[in-house]
C-alpha cells in the first residue's frame, strides 16, 4: 500500500491535483479504517449471535425447491417441446461430431477397438498440422509427445481426450468468434456479454454437471457441452478486446475510405485483431483441456477418466502417469497455438526464414508423407494399435508411488505439526473473525470498504452480493469459504512477487520455471491431492495448499510479465544511478509494475475461487462441499445448486472490488 | 533460399518415393486392420447390455463376475459405464445403463425411478450384507479396547481433537454420496464430536491409513464390505443397536445404522428384453467373503476379468446354479 500512494505524486498531472488527492487519499483511508473499526468492534461485542450458520445436513426451503429441478427435468424429457425440438437435436448434433473425431483419432462409440486411423496416423497428422500453423519446433514436439503417450501405455486414452478437445474447441470458435465480434463491434452486446461470461466462469462446474448430464444425458455430448460452456468466455472476451483496442484514428481512416460495416470488419478489425483472437483461441483451448479432464465424472473418456478410477483405489502412482500425460498434452497444445498466434502477427512472415513458395512446398511433400504414414497405420498393425511390450507406464507408476509412499511415512510428523500449527495460530483465529461476526456487522463494513474503493456504483454491486448470499442461506459457509481463500490469495502473492521479479529479471530462470509452472496449471488436482492427504490430512490446510499450486502459477506468470515489460531505459537509469538490486525491485520494478500486480491478485483470487469445489474434496468443508455433496446426492441437489450460485456472487465481488482497488488511482488521474 | 528451394523440390519426389515403397512393403490393397478387427464381436441375440460401474472396488468385483460370464458364457457384448451412483440411476431414464450391480439403500432414487418413473426394477439381493458406522484403526481398538462402546465415546473425546474440531472431538464422514445421520446422532447422543467433513471417499481412506501407519488417533465413518478394510481392518463402534423405525425421524436419530441388504437394480427395458443376461443377474447372488476374494485380487493389481476368472473356475458349482 505504502508503495501504491508514494508514486501517484509522480502520476499526477500538476500540484493542483495532488493536494485533491491527498484530501481523497485520507477520506478513502478514514472509511476503511471505520469499516475495520465497525467490523472489530462487532466482533468483540456481538461474538456468535448472527452468524447463519447452517449444518451441513440441514436445508432451507429455497433449497427444497430446487430440489424439484431434477425431477421436473426427469418428468419431461420425453414429451416437452424444448427438449424434442432443441435440446435432443443439439444433443444428437454435438454427440455426432464428438463420435466422428473419437472413431477417426481413437475408437468408434460402437465398441470397435481400433481407430479410422492407428496410432502412427495420428502422430503424423497432428505433427503435420502442428508444422503447418505453427513451426518446425512445435512440430517435433508434438511428434515427441504423442508418441511418448503411447509408451506411457496411455494412447487410446489421449487421443479420446484428444477427439474431446477438438470437438469442444471447435465449437466453442464456432459459437465463441461470432459473439466476440457481436460484441467487439456493440457496446449494447458487451454490455449484456459480460456478466453471463462471468457467470460461466466463475460458476462451479460441478454444479453443472448434473444437471447437463440429465439433459443431454451421460457420454460424450454432455461432456462436450460442459467443455464450451467452461471454455468459450476466453475467447468471446479476446476477440471483443482484440477488436476493441484497434487504435480509433486507424477505425476513422478507414471509415473516410467510405468501406461499410461488413468491409470495415473483414478487411481492418478481424485482420488487426487476428493475433488476440489467436490468444483467444489459445487460452479456450487449455480451459476445454482442463474441463474434459473434470468431464470424467458425467463418463467421458479419456485421460481423466484413468485419474478418476485410479483415484478411487488411491493408486497414486497410475493417476501421476495419466496426470502426466494430461500435462504434456496441455503444453503441447499451448506451444502450438502460441506458435500459431505468432504467426498471426502481422509481419511475422516476412521476417520467417522461408519464403512463400518454399513453404508450400514443404508442406506439400510433408503432406504426402503424413498420408503415407496414415495409410501404413490402416494396414498394419504395430501402427495401428501401439505395442504392449514397449509401455513403460507401469515403471512410472511404480517409481511415482514408492516416492510417494516414502514421503508420507518419513514427513509425516514434520508435515503434521506444520500444518496444525498454521491452522491454529493463522487459519481459525481468521475464519473465526469472519464467521463469528454478526452478518449485517460484516455486510455493513464490506459494503463501506466497496464504497471507500469504487464509489458508489461499487457499493451497489457489493451490497447486492451480499444480499444474494444471504438470500440464499449460505453466510456462513460463504464466509468458511472466503476466509481460506482469502489465505490462499496471500500466499499466491507473495509467490508470485517473489518468484515472478526473478523471472522478469533472468531469462534463464523464466526458462526453468515455465515448464514447472505450466505443470501446476494443468496438472489435475485429483493427482496430487492425495499424497496431500497423507502429508496433511483430511482438513482446509491441505484444501488452502491446493489452491495455491493451481494458482501460484498464474500469479507469476503475470507478474513476470509485468516486471520483464518494464522499459529497460529506466531500470538502467536507476541502475547507473548508484542503486543496489533491491533498490531497483523496490523503488522501480514493483511500483512501475503496480497495475500488473493487481491484475496478478485479481486473477490469482478467481484462480483460488476455482479450486473452492476441489478443495471440498479434501475437507475444506464450506461451500464446496455443499456443492459436492449436491452432484452426488439428489436429497440436497438445491443446496448444492444454492452454494454454486454463493460461489459466482462472492467471485462478482472480489473480482469488482479488486479490479477497482486496482484502477481506481488511475481512472481518477484521467478523468 | 534458392539453393533450399531447390533442395526442397529435389526432395519432393524422394518422399513420394518413400511411401510408395512402404505401401508395397505393407500391400496396399490387403484388408484394412479395422475389419479385421470387427469381425470378433455379435455372435448371439444377447444383444448389447450396458454395465454401470461405481467407484468402490466391490462394486466392481460384482461387475467384474457377471461381465465375464455375459461375455464368455452368454455372448453379450457388455459395455463398461464408470459411474457416479446418483448418475447412472439417471441412466435407466435415458436407456443408458441397464445395470446397477450394488444398491445401497438410495430410498429417494428407488422410489423416482422404479416407483413413479417405471424405468428400473430391483433384481434381487446380491447376498451381500452392508454395514455402515463408526470405525476407529486396529491399534486404538487394541490399545483401548473399552473405545469399541459408543457409550465410552466421551471419555477419549479429548484424543480425537484436531484444528479442524474446534475443541471437542473430531468425527470424521466421508464420501458425500452416502447418507449421513453423523450430526443428529453426535447431538442426540450427546456426545462431546463435532462432524467434520473429508469431502471425498479417498480422504477418509487415506487419514485411516495415516492414523493406523502413525498411530494417530481416528474415529470416521466407513461401511463394510470395502477393499481397504482387507489391507487395514478397521475396528467398528458400537452404538445402541438399530430397531425398526428408530431411524425414521433423521432429526432424532439415536442408533446405529441398519444392516443393508445390498440389491441389483436392473432397467425395465432389460427386464422385459428376456435376454439370458437379465436371468443372469436376477440370479446372481454370492456372500461377503466371495466378493472379498474377487475385490483383494483387483485391488492387488489383477485385472478384473482375470480375477473374476479365477473366481468363477473356482465356484463352477454355484456359476452353474446361475446359468441354469
Amino acid at each position: 500500500m505504502a508503495t501504491l500512494f508514494r508514486a501517484r505524486p509522480v502520476l499526477a498531472a500538476g500540484p493542483g491535483t495532488t493536494a485533491g488527492n491527498r484530501r481523497r487519499i485520507s477520506r478513502r483511508t478514514a472509511l476503511l479504517l471505520g469499516a475495520g473499526a465497525l467490523w472489530l468492534l462487532g466482533y468483540l461485542f456481538l461474538h456468535g449471535t448472527g452468524t447463519l450458520a447452517l449444518p451441513a445436513s440441514e436445508l432451507t426451503d429455497l433449497h427444497r425447491s430446487l430440489n424439484h429441478f431434477n425431477s421436473w427435468i426427469a418428468e419431461n424429457r420425453a414429451g416437452n417441446p424444448v427438449f424434442m425440438y432443441v435440446l435432443t437435436p443439439l444433443r444428437g448434433a454435438v454427440g455426432s461430431v464428438a463420435g466422428f473425431f473419437m472413431a477417426v483419432f481413437a475408437a468408434s462409440p460402437t465398441g470397435q477397438v481400433i481407430p479410422v486411423m492407428g496410432w502412427l496416423g495420428t502422430v503424423a497428422v497432428l505433427t503435420w498440422v502442428a508444422f503447418a500453423v505453427g513451426n518446425l519446433r512445435v512440430a517435433l514436439l508434438t511428434a515427441v509427445v504423442f508418441s511418448f503417450f503411447g509408451f506411457q501405455g496411455l494412447f487410446v486414452d489421449a487421443a479420446y481426450t484428444f477427439a474431446l478437445v477438438v470437438t469442444a474447441v471447435l465449437l466453442t470458435l464456432l459459437a465463441g468468434i461470432p459473439l466476440g465480434v457481436l460484441a467487439g463491434i456493440s457496446s449494447r452486446v458487451q454490455k449484456v456479454v459480460t456478466p453471463v461470461l462471468d457467470f460461466m466462469q466463475t460458476m462451479p462446474s460441478f454444479v453443472y454437471l448434473a444437471p447437463l448430464a440429465l439433459v443431454f444425458l451421460i457420454g460424450p455430448a454432455s461432456a462436450v457441452i460442459a467443455t464450451v460452456i467452461f471454455a468459450a468466455p476466453p475467447v468471446i472476451r479476446l476477440t471483443s478486446h482484440g477488436i476493441r483496442s484497434i487504435p480509433e484514428n486507424t477505425r476513422e481512416a478507414s471509415d473516410s475510405l467510405g468501406t461499410t460495416g461488413w468491409q470495415r470488419l473483414r478487411t481492418l478489425q478481424l485482420p488487426m485483431a487476428r493475433r488476440t483472437i489467436v490468444m483467444g483461441i489459445n487460452q479456450s483451448t487449455m480451459a476445454a483441456l482442463s474441463m474434459v479432464t473434470i468431464a470424467a465424472l458425467i463418463a467421458a473418456p479419456g485421460l481423466g477418466q484413468v485419474v478418476v478410477v485410479a483415484l478411487q483405489s488411491l493408486d497414486v502412482g497410475t493417476a501421476v502417469n495419466s496426470g502426466l500425460g494430461i500435462v504434456l498434452m496441455a503444453i503441447v497444445l499451448d506451444r502450438v497455438t502460441t506458435a500459431a498466434s505468432q504467426r498471426a502477427e502481422p509481419g511475422a512472415r516476412r521476417s520467417g526464414r522461408l519464403s512463400g513458395r518454399t513453404r508450400f512446398i514443404v508442406l506439400s511433400a510433408a503432406l504426402i508423407l503424413t498420408l503415407g504414414l496414415v495409410q501404413v497405420s490402416r494396414t498394419v498393425m504395430w501402427a495401428a494399435v501401439f505395442p504392449q511390450n514397449l509401455n513403460v507406464g507401469p515403471a512410472i507408476s511404480g517409481g511415482v508411488s514408492a516416492a510417494s509412499d516414502w514421503l508420507q511415512t518419513n514427513l509425516y510428523f514434520l508435515t503434521h505439526s506444520f500444518q496444525e500449527s498454521v491452522t491454529i495460530g493463522i487459519l481459525n483465529p481468521f475464519q473465526s473473525l469472519l464467521t463469528d461476526t454478526p452478518f449485517f456487522v460484516l455486510a455493513a463494513a464490506i459494503a463501506i470498504a466497496a464504497f471507500a474503493v469504487g464509489g458508489w456504483k461499487l457499493a451497489a454491486v457489493t451490497s447486492f452480493c451480499l444480499a444474494a448470499i444471504i438470500s440464499l442461506g449460505l453466510w456462513n459457509d460463504t464466509m468458511v469459504t472466503l476466509a481460506s481463500s482469502l489465505l490462499a490469495i496471500i500466499v499466491v502473492m507473495v509467490l508470485g512477487v517473489v518468484f515472478g521479479v526473478a523471472m522478469g529479471r533472468s531469462s534463464r530462470i523464466d526458462q526453468a520455471m515455465r515448464p514447472m509452472l505450466d505443470a501446476g496449471q494443468t496438472m489435475p488436482a485429483f493427482v496430487y491431492l492425495v499424497p496431500f492427504l497423507g502429508l496433511f490430512g483430511a482438513n482446509r490446510f491441505t484444501a488452502i495448499v491446493a489452491a495455491i499450486i493451481y494458482a501460484a502459477p498464474v500469479a507469476i506468470k503475470i507478474t513476470a510479465d509485468g516486471i520483464a515489460g518494464i522499459s529497460p531505459t529506466v531500470v538502467e537509469a536507476a541502475v547507473s544511478s548508484g542503486s543496489t538490486p533491491w533498490q531497483v525491485i523496490s523503488k522501480v520494478q514493483l511500483p512501475m509494475a503496480r497495475k500488473t500486480l493487481a491484475l496478478a491478485a485479481n486473477q490469482g483470487l478467481m484462480y483460488v475461487l476455482a479450486m473452492v469445489v476441489i478443495g471440498a474434496l479434501v475437507g475444506a468443508g464450506g461451500l464446496g462441499y455443499d456443492v459436492v455433496a449436491g452432484f452426488v446426492q439428489s436429497s440436497v441437489f438445491g443446496k448444492g445448486l444454492a452454494a454454486g450460485l454463493a460461489i459466482v456472487f462472492l467471485g462478482i465481488l472480489l473480482d469488482r472490488i479488486t479490479q477497482a482497488a486496482a484502477a481506481a488511482p488511475v481512472r481518477k488521474r484521467i478523468s | 533460399m534458392f539453393k533450399s528451394a531447390q533442395l526442397l523440390s529435389r526432395s519432393l519426389p524422394a518422399a513420394a518415393a518413400a511411401v510408395g515403397a512402404l505401401l508395397l512393403l505393407t500391400g496396399c490393397g490387403a484388408a484394412s486392420v479395422n475389419q479385421a478387427g470387427a469381425a470378433g464381436s455379435a455372435k448371439t441375440d444377447c444383444g448389447t447390455v450396458n454395465v454401470a460401474l461405481n467407484a468402490w472396488v466391490g462394486y466392481t468385483a460384482d461387475a467384474a463376475v457377471f461381465d465375464y460370464l455375459a461375455k464368455n458364457k452368454l455372448g453379450c457384448t457388455v459395455v463398461e459405464k464408470n459411474l457416479n451412483e446418483q448418475i447412472s440411476w439417471q441412466g435407466f431414464a435415458s436407456g443408458q445403463v441397464d445395470v446397477i450391480m450394488e444398491n445401497w439403500g438410495h430410498a429417494d432414487l428407488a422410489k423416482q425411478y422404479i416407483t413413479d418413473q417405471h424405468v428400473a426394477v430391483d433384481a434381487g439381493p446380491t447376498g451381500n450384507v452392508g454395514h455402515i458406522g463408526w470405525y476407529v484403526p486396529p491399534w486404538m481398538a487394541a490399545k483401548y479396547p473399552d473405545i469399541t462402546n459408543g457409550k465410552n465415546l466421551n471419555k477419549y473425546a479429548n484424543m480425537f481433537k484436531t484444528s479442524e474440531s474446534a475443541g471437542k472431538g473430531q468425527l470424521l464422514d466421508g464420501d458425500p454420496a452416502f447418507v449421513t445421520n453423523d450430526e443428529a446422532l453426535v447431538k442426540n447422543l450427546n456426545l462431546n464430536y463435532k462432524v467434520v467433513f473429508a469431502g471425498s471417499e479417498a480422504a477418509l481412506i487415506q487419514s485411516f491409513r495415516t492414523a493406523e501407519a502413525n498411530k494417530t488417533p481416528l474415529l470416521g465413518y466407513f461401511y463394510d464390505p470395502q477393499w481397504f478394510l482387507s489391507e487395514v481392518p478397521l475396528v467398528k463402534v458400537s452404538l445402541p443397536a438399530w430397531t425398526p423405525g428408530c431411524d425414521s425421524d433423521p432429526e432424532k436419530v439415536a442408533c446405529d445404522y441398519p444392516v443393508y441388504n445390498l440389491n441389483k437394480v436392473i432397467s425395465t427395458k432389460l427386464a422385459n428384453s428376456g435376454s439370458p443376461a437379465a436371468k443372469l443377474i436376477k440370479a446372481f447372488k454370492w456372500t461377503n467373503a466371495d466378493q472379498n476374494a474377487v475385490a483383494k485380487d483387483i485391488q492387488g493389481g489383477m485385472a478384473p476379468d482375470a480375477a473374476a476368472k479365477k473366481w468363477v473356475d473356482a465356484h463352477a458349482s454355484v456359476v452353474n446354479g446361475w446359468l441354469k
